[in-house]
């Protein structure tokens, strides 16, 4: 020991002293309020404000919305029971919600959307979750004829001899693969036209008339309300994907025709509202088909959707595309890669990540579009609302009607929204 | 096959590649050229069914390509009319109504969305709690409900939650004007108007007569933006040299807005305030329901959307950039005008772009309101009236696509000024 310390110190303490609370205002609720809300004049008064706003809000919409009325058969009803009170009259979502939901379907058979949404999600789930097992996308590539037999039912044996084209072209491809492999890709594409367009419509007869299986038969202008949103929102978002790619592949194309043709379509189709493209596809589609020919106006309307879907998916996958660094390109050339190869196994599955939430965004845009189907004249939620305003036991009713069909429309593409932030953190492979 | 034209022997010379047939499809140098003439062969195919079909269709129903009805009397009403019109006018002259109207919602619709949207995108970021949530919600409900379904809330809102004119009645009424000067009805909102005394005039410009009084309003207007650029431009060399910036903002102001206030005394402006006469109001300028539903609709769905649009060009922004501003001595108001919005603005403007391009082409939802936009005159009645939809439809995708193109080109132009200038 050394002699610093000479002299001895009267007092050490031995024991730790418990550490002391910190003052009032600096721990709890009071510090967190100080912090978040009343840290300075200008955060006072953007608190005050909002929450004047939020009385404002709260103040006009929740005694409306808490004295409401859920029975009644009519709105003079609704106003009767309410008494001359404020107060919403949601009766109408109680009487119609079957309409805005399935159009004029026949109520006896709702259970075919319900089961065809059902079985969307069981498709779905693969495509969209790597967890399930893969086995399960064979379900997915199906998928489209279930669900085309279960809204529009028919003769069963449509759907399989469609089903059945895809079978002939694959096996003519196995067949000519042989001789000679460009050869194939033509047989392939060539043998399923030929069976569409030759051997399905009598082989379907002749088997109908042997074996009548099938759902009964439901008109296209039944189907309404959000079904028709989902149908046409699905198929063309599917649709518009590998669309999409294809499109945006050849703008960056070297070939100088293909890529003056896909910056035309895409500039086209871009630059003009999507209302033009639905009044094209319903007054001036059947002056560019051979005359007398005319086809479903949903069908009419999920191609124009798809056209318009792709060329903004094309421009989204361009930007991963850009993003990509030229490195890739290169090292999939130096690996010997072939141009569809290098696209398959090494860029595609990069810009592809990277442009997720544009695709997401897209598909969401998508969605929400399928509410202009209402200027011609296709039965959607808000062509739905519009009819039963007409009904004189409902007219004058709007709010319920906008809320109901709003929140389905919210839930759906905020859905969306996570499902895309979820898979981008998922996809995240770079450490940061 | 001759010996002279034998590939096999022809191969064999250096720099004179013998050319077989198969080559076009698994030569690379040749194969793309094939492809393309195979796909322009298909494309010429394919636009020579379409125009047979077209050109049959026609004859069948014996109508013929022409754009005669355009002089033709349109013989309805149009509401809103930026020019003068009325239903005796040529269906041509509808649509250039219905054009303009267009083109007024998309310019008010860009402006009010931009402010809105701008707004709500630092108000996200901010430290304030309340603040932050309130605009969250404000984002996520307007960004995920379509935006007809909003057209049609404020349409509704307009003409079912206002007060009829009537209620403005009496010594006691249930509703009042807002500084006396704005009435807010269920049949649209009165503003005061502004009038001159003297009408120096019209200029008539082909089909258009704009007011010369407005129109040198708007020159006096311009001329002072560009002698304040002058200003600025002087200050910026004084400072230059001398490393004192002289005192600007006092001038600023004098030359932005004495010329303008000049002008309007000179020529006896005053404010023409709505009024109750009769069943109505009268005076002033009278926004319709339909342009207030378009146009309120519109700027909150795009407002949602251009405020994520500036969250994220904030948030792209390093801190680094912030505290290297801090270090340099800036204070935080020059930080964010010298520093962070000048980066910001290279991420915002071009998603920026495709917004005001969206809201310009959702502008066509008109007819869901009754506004008479190009998409409701020319796309729709004279449509409907002449039966001429192959030429109507033409004409309608072409201004679209016109319109379309101009802004992405100007703000192509505006985009490539503000960039990185790389080096």
């Amino acid at each position: 020991m050394s002699d610093t310390h000479a002299q001895t110190v009267s007092y050490v303490r031995q024991t730790m002293l418990a550490p002391q609370e910190p003052p009032r205002n600096q721990t709890g609720a009071v510090k967190w309020v100080h912090e978040n809300l009343f840290s300075g004049w200008l955060n006072t008064g953007l608190t005050v404000i909002s929450l004047l706003v939020i009385f404002w809000l709260l103040s006009g919409i929740s005694p409306w919305l808490l004295n409401s009325v859920w029975r009644a058969g009519s709105l003079s009803e609704c106003r009767a029971i309410l008494d001359g009170t404020s107060g919403a009259c949601f009766a109408v979502i109680v009487d119609r919600w079957h309409q805005l939901l399935f159009g004029f379907y026949p109520p006896e058979l709702y259970w075919r959307p319900v089961l065809a949404l059902v079985l969307l999600f069981v498709a779905l789930a693969p495509v969209l979750f790597t967890a399930i097992p893969r086995k399960m996308l064979a379900f997915s590539a199906l998928y489209p004829f279930i669900g085309y037999h279960l809204i529009w039912g028919g003769s069963i044996w449509f759907p399989i001899t469609v089903l059945l084209g895809f079978g002939v072209g694959a096996v003519a491809y196995l067949l000519v693969k042989k001789i000679n492999n460009l050869a194939a890709i033509f047989a392939a594409i060539l043998a399923p036209v030929l069976w569409w367009l030759f051997v399905a419509g009598p082989l379907e007869s002749s088997l109908h008339s042997i074996m009548p299986l099938g759902l009964d038969f439901v008109r296209s202008d039944r189907i309404g309300g959000f079904l028709i949103s989902m149908i046409v929102g699905v198929s063309a978002i599917s649709l518009s994907l590998p669309l999409g790619i294809l499109l945006a592949l050849g703008r960056q194309s070297d070939m100088v025709f293909i890529k003056t043709v896909c910056v035309v379509f895409i500039e086209f189709i871009r630059g003009v509202p999507l209302i033009t493209l639905l009044l094209f596809a319903s007054l001036l589609l059947n002056f560019f088909l051979p005359p007398g020919t005319s086809f479903d106006l949903i069908l009419r309307v999920i191609i124009m959707l798809t056209f318009f879907a792709s060329a903004y998916m094309a421009e989204v996958i361009r930007g991963g595309l850009a993003a990509l660094p030229k490195g890739q390109y290169e090292a999939a050339d130096a690996l010997g890669l072939d141009y569809w190869k290098a696209q398959r196994l090494i860029i595609m599955p990069q810009a592809l990540k990277i442009s997720i939430p544009g695709i997401v965004n897209t598909f969401i845009g998508m969605f929400k579009d399928t509410t202009l189907l209402v200027f011609i004249a296709i039965l959607e939620p808000l062509a739905l609302a519009n009819a039963i305003r007409a009904d004189t036991n409902w007219n004058g009713i709007y709010w319920e009607l906008f809320i109901f069909i709003g929140a389905l429309f919210f839930i759906f593409c905020f859905g969306m929204s996570r499902y895309s932030m979820y898979l981008e953190r998922k996809l995240k492979t770079d450490h940061r | 096959m001759s010996s002279t034209t034998d590939p096999r022997q022809t191969a064999q010379k250096p720099g004179k590649p013998a050319f077989h047939l198969s080559m076009l499809l698994y030569d690379q140098r040749y194969r793309s050229i094939t492809i393309q003439i195979f796909a322009l062969f298909l494309l010429m195919l394919g636009a020579a069914w379409l125009i047979d079909n077209v050109i049959n269709n026609m004859r069948l129903l014996g109508r013929s390509f022409s754009f005669n009805f355009l002089w033709q009397s349109a013989g309805y009403d149009i509401n809103q009319r930026p020019i003068e019109y009325d239903s005796t006018m040529s269906h041509g002259r509808a649509a250039l109504v219905g054009f303009l109207n267009t083109v007024i919602l998309a310019i008010l619709g860009c402006i009010f969305a931009t402010v809105l949207g701008v707004l709500a995108g630092v108000l996200r970021l901010s430290n304030n709690w309340i603040v932050s949530r309130l605009i969250t919600v404000y984002v996520e409900i307007f960004r995920n409900i379509p935006t007809l379904i909003w057209i049609l809330i404020f349409g509704a809102v307009m003409a079912e939650s206002m007060p009829a004119p009537s209620s403005f009645r009496g010594d006691d009424p249930a509703s009042s004007m807002i500084f006396d000067a704005i009435a807010i009805t269920n049949r649209g909102v009165y503003i005061p108007a502004i009038l001159f005394q003297t009408d120096l005039g019209s200029l008539t410009l082909g089909p258009v007569a704009p007011s010369l009084n407005w129109l040198l309003v708007i020159a006096v207007i311009i001329a002072g933006v560009y002698a304040n650029k002058l200003l600025i431009a002087h200050a910026t060399r004084v400072q230059n040299e001398t490393g004192v910036r002289p005192k600007t903002w006092w001038k600023t102001l004098l030359i932005l807005f004495a010329p303008v206030a000049l002008v309007f005394l000179a020529l006896g402006a005053y404010l023409d305030y709505p009024e109750l006469r009769g069943f109505n109001f009268a005076g002033g300028t009278h926004l319709r329901n339909s342009f207030l539903a378009m146009w309120l609709g519109l700027s909150f769905y795009t407002g949602a959307f251009i405020a994520e649009i500036v969250r994220g060009g904030i948030l792209a922004i390093s801190k680094g950039q912030t505290e290297a501003a801090f270090a340099l001595g800036l204070q935080p108001g020059k930080t964010m005008r010298l520093v962070i919005l000048p980066q910001a603005l290279r991420v915002i403007i071009p998603p920026l772009i495709s917004q005001y391009l969206n809201l310009t082409k959702n502008t066509s939802l008109g007819l869901a309101v009754g506004y008479m936009d190009l998409r409701s005159t020319l796309g729709g009645i004279t449509i409907n009236q002449t039966g001429r939809e192959l030429e109507g439809m033409f004409l309608l995708m072409l201004t679209y696509l016109a319109i379309s193109l101009t802004i992405s080109a100007l703000m192509n132009v505006y985009n490539s000024r503000i960039k990185l200038k790389e080096r």
